[in-house]
């Protein structure tokens, strides 16, 4: 469903390039959960904003069911790792999720139900009407998803989602992510330096390396289904996993000169 | 209980506030009376006062702060009408900012002042130089104010609005303009001040009808006491535009840091 070609991405000219990704490949299934890790300051923000067409990469492409992505295409919903600044502070939980829908053509009604099967997917029914900056940072981060999922995309990109929150909050949200995907049908790609998260949350686990970033490995996750925050992360198969991500990234790291 | 408990600390304050004013007030008077400061020119406070209320009373008073308002609020419209489009062309392009920054850079710290003569000589000594002036003086901070706010738009939001696919246009009315707005307003505060400091400044010095004529002609007329009475006025009216700017700011603004909470 979703390509990436030989994708790089250089910023800056002569002297002062900076490869931040060098030649990466890899595809996403339909319905399918990829996470991709690595070390930071690896890239994995750039790959995404070019997977979203926010950036155009400097060679290679992403392709979207066969058409390259050129800019911000309309099967994409998007969630920002830095939820504060990705709402607008002036409108309302049900304002801000109503925003991205006014170009899809849709009656007043329709676009109301959107709205609030998207607030209560997402557990916040009660503060439809509340504004973002009066809620805690996971519930923020709730309505983001919110966002995103009203927006009826077929991919959800969503760029350390939960980096800025607390480790309850977190467990929470990762288990909210697993259910809406269920329940929304969506494919998701969700970058992380959280190698638990990671193997936790995905279908496939991409590991990248320092930059200039190519793919490491793709592993397949496969844990039994439904996913816990108790009983998976028990079994020796979960233990097992993440050492393996664990050591990829370590061994590559101790290749490199200490920086 | 709370709430009581909120009241009694909200009339400390307004207790503390008049507390204050009226010490100021009553050394005044007492170093007037007492001669430490000459009378002639620093008549009582209480003189100065009756001179108010019976100033509030005459047809010429209201005529003279009409004509004052008419001039800030002319000069504010004007300044506001011109600026904020112009902040807005500037700040959503890199390459119209960089042209103009310079003719900006120049213009703007001309004492507006230094323009007087030049006033009188086109438009000579009524209502249309002190707009003038106050155009010019009140237009500034506005444009500023409005090119910054169309500059510091969060990055992070401008990306949101692209990723959901918003165009160009509404991206400015939806997440740029919206993000600039207190700027703007924190424009229109300093300008609605810089406005009214020139209309009476155009009065004094030019003599258009208004407030600062009739402080010039208490002088000539050596009525020290309504000399300060209108000075008094002026001050309340600068201070009663700033609180009439302050609470629709607080209403307009309230999901902005700084006014929540304050509703």
């Amino acid at each position: 469903m979703l390509e990436v070609n030989g994708l790089s991405k250089t910023y800056g000219e002569g002297e002062r390039t900076t490869r931040a990704l060098a030649e990466l490949s890899f595809t996403v299934a339909e319905g399918e959960f990829v996470c991709v890790v690595g070390p930071s300051g690896c890239g994995k923000t750039t790959l995404l904003r070019c997977m979203a067409g926010l950036l155009p990469p400097t060679s290679g492409s992403v392709s979207l069911r066969g058409h390259v992505v050129a800019g911000p295409p309309e099967q994409v919903g998007f969630v920002f790792q830095e939820y504060s600044r990705s709402l607008m502070p002036w409108l309302s939980v049900r304002d801000n999720i109503a925003l991205p829908l006014r170009h899809k053509r849709l009656g007043k009604a329709e676009r109301t139900r959107l709205v609030e099967e998207a607030v209560e997917s997402v557990g916040l029914t009660g503060f439809i009407d509340h504004f973002p900056w009066e809620l805690s940072g996971g519930m923020q981060q709730r309505v983001a998803i919110a966002r995103a999922l009203a927006y009826e995309p077929e991919i959800l990109l969503m760029d350390e989602p939960f980096a800025s929150v607390d480790a309850q909050t977190r467990a929470d949200l990762e288990d909210l992510v697993l259910r809406v995907r269920k329940d929304y049908g969506v494919t998701v790609v969700f970058v992380t330096h959280d190698i638990d998260e990671a193997v936790y949350l995905g279908d496939r686990v991409v590991v990248l390396t320092q930059p200039p970033t190519t793919v490491q490995e793709v592993l397949a996750v496969n844990l039994p289904e439904p996913r816990d925050q108790v009983e998976t992360k028990e079994l020796p198969e979960f233990a097992h996993l993440r050492a393996h991500v664990f050591r990829a990234i370590k061994r590559r790291q101790e290749l490199r000169p200490a920086t | 209980m709370a709430h009581a408990l909120r009241t009694r600390r909200g009339l400390g304050r307004w207790a503390q506030t008049w507390a204050g004013v009226a010490t100021v007030l009553v050394l005044a008077e007492l170093a007037s009376r007492t001669g430490l400061l000459p009378q002639r020119y620093f008549p009582p406070v209480t003189e100065m006062f009756t001179a108010l209320f019976a100033a509030l009373g005459e047809p010429w008073f209201w005529l003279a702060t009409g004509q004052t308002l008419q001039g800030w609020v002319l000069g504010l419209g004007i300044a506001a009408l011109l600026a904020v489009p112009a902040g807005m062309l500037l700040g959503t392009s890199v390459v119209r900012y960089r042209a103009f920054r310079a003719v900006i850079e120049f213009l703007r710290p001309i004492p507006s002042v230094a323009l007087v003569p030049l006033a009188i000589l086109v438009y000579g000594a009524g209502l249309e130089s002190k707009v003038f002036l106050a155009v010019f003086a009140a237009f500034w901070p506005l444009l500023i104010q409005t090119l910054y706010g169309m500059q510091d738009v969060d990055p992070v939001a401008v990306d949101t609005a692209r990723a959901f696919r918003l165009t160009r246009a509404e991206r400015i009315t939806r997440v740029v303009l919206p993000g600039a707005v207190p700027y703007v307003a924190t424009g229109l505060r300093i300008s609605s001040s810089v406005a009214l400091i020139l209309a009476v400044t155009a009065e004094l010095v030019i003599g258009s009808p208004g407030l600062g004529r009739e402080i010039n002609a208490a002088r000539v007329g050596g009525a020290a006491d309504l000399l300060y009475a209108l000075i008094i006025v002026t001050g309340l009216i600068g201070w009663g535009l700033n609180s009439m700017f302050a609470a629709a700011e607080r209403r307009v603004l309230h999901w902005h840091p700084s006014q929540r909470g304050a509703r």
